[in-house]
């Protein structure tokens, strides 16, 4: 869960400056605060129970095949369209695995996705909306949707993949992620592809996609090359 | 010492007294973050329950508390994080919606949006985006006095 937050909050920051309008800028960077803030409480509750030093050393000091991030969350921002539709399929399965968690009978679990569930539902609200306005848009808006669906579907699959460390059944999540994924492709007029074909390895670490390394390495370069630097 | 185990009640005054860095109209105590002021020994432990997990300002409240507390001859302070419940704008005092409309920000309805526009109370609003200058607000705006507004998002 911290690492999927951690992964997109940092792939979102990258819009910083740079989103198609002032508005969609600050929702974005809004919304990677948010993340990077959920990250902190994840993270930090790993940190607790000994999985290493602190949230800042999870997220700093580990290389790609330490990270148990979903794969979609890693892929580049492209365009607008990649960005808004890897948004909406990570929004759908983060609101569903947040309602399953925050009924977990671990205390601190549940807190934590308590307090993030009110966050994302916002974030879902606004990606569907944004996915339907663009879906349903120009003939322009509408062909970078579709293709931005096209190749991120091969990304949803393993968001189902129930492993042994997951907090959850995640499988059992895929009828109500289904439901609203697909009513909001509905409404936008676009085709959800119809093979199931899952490119998987980002959760268990064992093959993330070429492009986490390099997202790591920006990330990280700051408290790599300066270990004690305090701000 | 002056200040050495002041009533709690004292305390929730000099809270009261400190604003919310972000929205410096209302006090940390009229946002409803301080969850508990208590006295564990001779440290005073305050309870303070974040608005947005990732707010910014979150550090700096921690801070002005500390000098707030500081200010009135506490030594010992101790500030614990609670997330759970999580806030909710439920918790925003019946005075701090008022200091928000005063101040030009449309205080968090159950509906969803602002009743009316803060600057002409018109009803005539529509939403420009849900996010906006910090975490916990989005933009609207009024159709007929046409002023952009921020919105206290309810949650």
């Amino acid at each position: 869960m911290g690492d999927s937050a951690l992964v997109l909050g940092q792939r979102l920051s990258e819009w910083c400056g740079h989103a198609p309008a002032l508005e969609e800028d600050i929702a974005l960077a809004n919304i990677a605060l948010d993340l990077i803030g959920q990250t902190q409480l994840w993270l930090g509750l790993a940190a607790e129970r000994g999985a290493g030093a602190s949230a800042d050393a999870l997220a700093f000091h580990r290389d790609a095949w330490d990270f148990h991030n979903l794969l979609l969350v890693e892929q580049p921002n492209r365009d607008f369209a990649v960005t808004m539709m890897r948004q909406f399929l990570f929004d759908a399965w983060h609101f569903e695995a947040l309602t399953a968690l925050a009924a977990h009978e671990d205390a601190d679990v549940s807190a934590i996705a308590q307090k993030s569930l009110k966050e994302v539902t916002y974030h879902r609200e606004r990606s569907t909306d944004t996915v339907i306005a663009l879906g349903d848009g120009t003939e322009e808006s509408r062909a970078r949707m579709q293709g931005a669906l096209d190749r991120l579907w091969p990304y949803v699959g393993e968001m189902f993949i129930t492993d042994a460390d997951d907090l959850t059944d995640v499988a059992a999540l895929r009828p109500s992620f289904e439901a609203h994924v697909h009513s909001t492709l509905d409404a936008a007029t676009l085709i959800a592809p119809t093979s199931d074909f899952a490119h998987q390895g980002g959760k268990t670490g064992v093959r993330h996609t070429e492009h986490l390394g390099h997202m790591l390495a920006v990330m990280q370069s700051l408290p790599r090359s300066y270990p004690d630097a305090t701000w | 010492m002056v200040g050495a185990q002041a009533p709690v009640s004292d305390v929730w005054e000099w809270l009261a007294e400190v604003p919310d860095p972000e929205i410096p109209a209302i006090s940390l105590v009229d946002l409803g973050i301080i969850r508990d002021v208590s006295w564990q020994g001779d440290t005073l432990e305050i309870t303070v329950t974040p608005t947005y997990s990732g707010c910014p300002a979150t550090s700096v409240i921690n801070f002005e508390i500390e000098a707030a507390l500081r200010r009135n001859g506490i030594e010992n302070v101790s500030l614990k994080k609670q997330i759970a419940p999580p806030w909710t704008t439920d918790w925003l005092s019946e005075d701090g919606r008022k200091k928000l409309e005063a101040y030009g920000i449309a205080p968090p309805q159950p509906a969803g949006g602002p009743q009316n526009c803060p600057h002409c109370q018109s009803k005539a609003v529509e939403r420009i985006s849900q996010f906006g200058s910090t975490p916990c607000k989005a933009q609207w705006r009024c159709t007929d006095c046409l002023e952009p507004f921020d919105y206290f998002k309810c949650i």
